[in-house]
C-alpha cells in the first residue's frame, strides 16, 4: 500500500473537539472505574483502556457508523468511540439491568449491535474469527462495510489470529486488523513472548497483507493510517494489517503491582500521553482555545459524573431474567 | 413418498433452504469442487457457485468463529466439521464465542449458524475419526444439539435447523448415509426439540438416537419374537430434550433402557437416565441402565471396534436383563 497524506490539513475544528471529546470521555470513564473498583462499587475485575485512547478514537474517526468492529478485553474504549452511550455502558459493567447488554454481560462483553460493535470479549483473540466472519457478509451481501477487528499483542500469538488472517487474505474479505501493541500480554513482554517483538508487522507478511506501524499516541497518526487500511478495504483488495505502539497506564487489571515494567518506562509513556499531545497540537494549529478546552474537560467530567449516578442508581436484573436470552 | 438415503435427504435440506433463502451459505474443508468428504455435499458447488459454496483452509476455529461472524451480520451459514472429533480444535469458538454470545449480549442478536458435522463408530477409523462427543454438546447452554437417525429426520430436522436464529450442532452418523429411508416428495420440516416414538410397546422403553436408534429397533423386534414388546423412543434431539416424550413413554411400560455410542461415563444416557429418575421415579419398575461406548479411545482393530459401542445383540440382552428375563 502506498503511503498517501491526508494528515494535518484534514483536520478541522469540529473533528479535532470530536476526537478530544472522545478520548477524554474514555479517560474519565476509566478513571471513575479504577475509582468505583477501590470502593468496591464496581466488583469483578476490568481492564482499563487509559493511556490507548489514540488507537480507539483514532481508528474510530476513520469509519463509517454502519461499520463493524470487534473489541477485546479491554474494550471500554472501543464501546465508547463506536458511539456507545456512556450512562448504558457504566450501568453494563456494574452489571445493572440498564446497562447495554442488560447487565449480563459486563466489562468483558460490551457490545452494541446497533452501533457496529460486535462486541468485547473475554477470551484473548476471541474477536478474530467473528470479525472475519462479519467480513464475509460485508462482501457477499455487498454492503460495503467494513470490519475493524482490535486485538493486542499478545492475542497476535493465538493459533486463530493465523487461521483468521489467512481466511481473510484468500477469501480478500474486508477486514483491517488493528493490533494494539501496549508493550505487555498481562505481565510477559512482547519481547519474551513475540517472535518478531520489534515489528509486529512481519506477521502479516505471511498472509501477504499489506501492513503499516503508526504511532498510537497519535490519534491522526492512527486515523489516517487506518484510513489508507479501510479504503483497500472497501476497494475489494481485501485485508490489512495495523500495529499502533501504545501503553497502558494502569497495570493488567486492578490486582496488578506491575513488577514487570519500570517507573522509568512509565514516566516515558506519561510524557506522550495521547490526549495532551493532541490537546497541544490543538492549541498550536489553533484549532481550539485552551479555555476551550478546560470547557469540554469540565464538560466530559460532568457526562461521566452523571452517566456514574445512572449506572449506581440503576436496579440490578429482575431475578427471572437468569433463564431469559439464552436462545431466540 | 421416495426413498432416498441419509445423505441425499441432507443434500436434498441444503439445496432446498439454499434455493429458499439467498443469505443460507455453506463453508468447510473440500465441501465445494470435492462434494465434502462424506459426498454430502454433492453437486451443490455446481448449483450455487462458489460464493456460497465455500471450500475453506483446514482451520477448524476459523470455520465456526467465521460462522458465528456472518451469523450476526446477516448470513446464515451452515458450516461443516469433517468429523466431529475435530470439533476439539474449533471447542473454544462453539463454547466460549458461538454459545454465549447472545445471552452475554443481553438477548440482542440473533446467531442463525448450524455446524454440520458427523461422527460414530464403523469404519474401523480408529480414535481420531470415530468418537461420539455429544455429550461434550449437551454441557453447552445456548446451542442446540441434533441427532437423525433416518432420512426423514435428517431432511426435515436439517431444514428447520438452517430456519432457527439459534446456533445448531447437528451431528450426523458416517454409518447412516447409505441407510435408504422414505421421504415425502412435498416441502416439510420437523421441529427442533420433539423426540418421537419409532415403534410403540408396552413392557419396555429403550431410548435411542442416531445409529443406536436403529440397532434398537432391530432389538425390539428380536424381543418381540421372544414375547417382549418394547417402545423405541427417539429423542432426536439431545439438547432440548424432549423429556415429556419419554416421560411419557416410561410411565406407561415402567421400565428404560438408553443407548448410545458414545462413552458411558458422563454420557448422554446418565443425563437422559437422571432427568427419567427426576420426572417419573414411582413409576419405575426397575432401575434405568445405560448402553453405552466402552470407556475407552476407539480402538483400530475391527473386533474391539465392534466391542466398543452397543450391538444389537448387546441391546436385546441387556433389556430382558431390565425385565429380569
Amino acid at each position: 500500500m502506498t503511503a498517501k497524506n491526508v494528515g494535518a490539513s484534514m483536520l478541522n475544528r469540529n473533528e479535532a473537539e470530536r476526537l478530544l471529546r472522545q478520548m477524554m470521555q474514555i479517560r474519565k470513564f476509566e478513571d471513575k472505574i479504577m475509582d468505583l473498583l477501590a470502593q468496591n462499587i464496581a466488583e469483578g475485575g476490568s481492564h482499563l483502556y487509559a493511556g490507548e485512547e489514540a488507537v480507539a478514537v483514532g481508528a474510530m474517526a476513520a469509519i463509517r457508523p454502519d461499520d463493524y468492529i470487534t473489541s477485546t478485553h479491554r474494550g471500554h474504549g472501543h464501546a465508547i468511540a463506536k458511539g456507545g452511550k456512556l450512562p448504558e455502558l457504566m450501568a453494563e459493567i456494574l452489571g445493572k439491568a440498564t446497562g447495554c447488554c442488560k447487565g449480563k454481560g459486563g466489562s468483558l462483553h460490551l457490545a452494541d449491535l446497533a452501533t457496529g460493535n460486535l462486541g468485547a470479549n473475554g477470551v484473548v483473540g476471541g474477536g478474530f474469527g467473528i470479525a472475519t466472519g462479519a467480513g464475509l457478509s460485508c462482501k457477499l451481501l455487498k454492503n460495503e462495510r467494513v470490519v475493524l477487528c482490535f486485538f493486542g499483542d499478545g492475542a497476535s500469538n493465538q493459533g486463530i489470529f493465523h487461521e483468521a488472517a489467512n481466511m481473510a487474505a484468500t477469501w480478500k474479505l474486508p477486514v483491517v486488523y488493528v493490533c494494539e501493541n501496549n508493550l505487555y500480554g498481562m505481565s510477559v513482554s512482547v519481547q519474551r513472548a513475540c517472535s518478531v517483538p520489534d515489528a509486529l508487522t512481519k506477521r502479516a507478511a505471511a498472509y501477504d497483507m499489506p501492513a503499516e506501524c503508526c504511532d498510537g499516541q497519535d490519534v491522526i497518526a492512527v486515523r489516517d493510517t487506518i484510513a489508507r487500511c479501510v479504503r483497500h478495504a472497501r476497494e475489494g483488495k481485501g485485508p490489512s494489517f495495523v500495529e499502533c505502539r501504545t501503553y497502558r497506564y494502569y497495570g493488567h487489571s486492578r490486582s496488578d503491582p506491575r513488577v514487570y515494567r519500570t517507573k522509568e518506562e512509565e514516566k516515558f509513556w506519561a510524557d506522550r500521553d495521547p490526549i495532551k499531545l493532541f490537546a497541544k497540537r490543538c492549541v498550536a494549529e489553533k484549532l481550539m482555545t485552551q479555555a476551550e478546552i478546560d470547557a469540554l474537560d469540565a464538560d466530559v467530567a460532568r457526562e461521566i459524573d452523571e452517566a456514574t449516578k445512572f449506572a449506581i442508581d440503576s436496579p440490578l436484573p429482575a431475578p427471572e431474567e437468569l433463564y431469559t436470552d439464552l436462545y431466540a | 413418498m421416495k426413498e432416498i438415503t441419509y445423505w441425499k435427504a441432507i443434500n436434498e435440506a441444503l439445496a432446498e433452504e439454499m434455493t429458499r433463502d439467498e443469505s443460507v451459505v455453506l463453508m468447510g474443508e473440500d465441501i465445494a469442487v470435492y462434494g465434502g468428504a462424506y459426498a454430502v455435499t454433492r453437486g451443490l458447488y455446481e448449483k450455487f457457485g462458489g460464493e456460497r459454496v465455500r471450500d475453506t483452509a483446514i482451520s477448524e476455529a476459523a470455520i465456526v468463529g467465521a460462522g458465528l461472524g456472518a451469523a450476526l451480520t446477516g448470513l446464515r451459514p451452515v458450516v461443516e466439521i469433517m468429523y466431529v472429533d475435530f470439533m476439539g480444535i474449533a471447542m473454544d469458538q462453539l463454547n466460549n464465542q458461538v454459545a454465549k454470545i447472545r445471552y452475554m449480549f443481553g438477548g440482542k442478536c440473533t446467531v442463525p449458524l448450524v455446524i454440520r458435522t458427523e461422527g460414530g463408530a464403523g469404519r474401523t477409523l480408529g480414535a481420531h475419526h470415530s468418537q461420539s462427543l455429544e455429550a461434550w454438546f449437551m454441557h453447552i447452554p445456548g446451542i442446540k444439539v441434533v441427532m437423525p437417525s433416518t432420512p426423514y429426520d435428517a431432511k426435515g430436522l436439517l431444514k428447520s435447523a438452517i430456519r432457527e436464529d439459534n446456533p445448531i450442532m447437528f451431528i450426523e452418523h458416517k454409518m447412516l448415509y447409505n441407510t435408504k429411508g422414505a421421504v415425502p416428495e412435498e416441502e416439510y420440516t420437523i421441529p427442533i426439540g420433539v423426540a418421537d416414538v419409532k415403534r410403540t410397546g408396552t413392557d419396555i422403553t429403550i431410548v435411542a438416537y442416531s445409529r443406536s436408534l436403529l440397532r434398537s429397533l432391530e432389538a425390539a423386534k428380536e424381543l418381540e419374537k421372544e414375547g417382549i414388546s418394547a417402545e423405541v423412543v427417539d429423542p432426536r434431539t439431545l439438547l432440548p430434550l424432549d423429556i415429556d416424550t419419554i416421560a411419557t413413554s416410561v410411565r406407561k411400560t415402567h421400565r428404560v433402557l438408553t443407548v448410545s455410542e458414545d462413552c458411558k461415563t458422563g454420557g448422554a444416557g446418565a443425563e437422559i437416565s437422571m432427568q427419567i429418575i427426576e420426572r417419573c421415579f414411582d413409576d419405575l419398575d426397575a432401575p434405568p441402565v445405560r448402553l453405552a461406548g466402552a470407556d475407552v479411545p476407539m480402538p483400530k482393530a475391527p473386533n474391539l471396534e465392534a466391542m466398543a459401542i452397543p450391538s444389537t445383540e448387546d441391546i436385546v440382552r441387556e433389556a430382558k436383563a431390565v425385565l429380569g428375563k
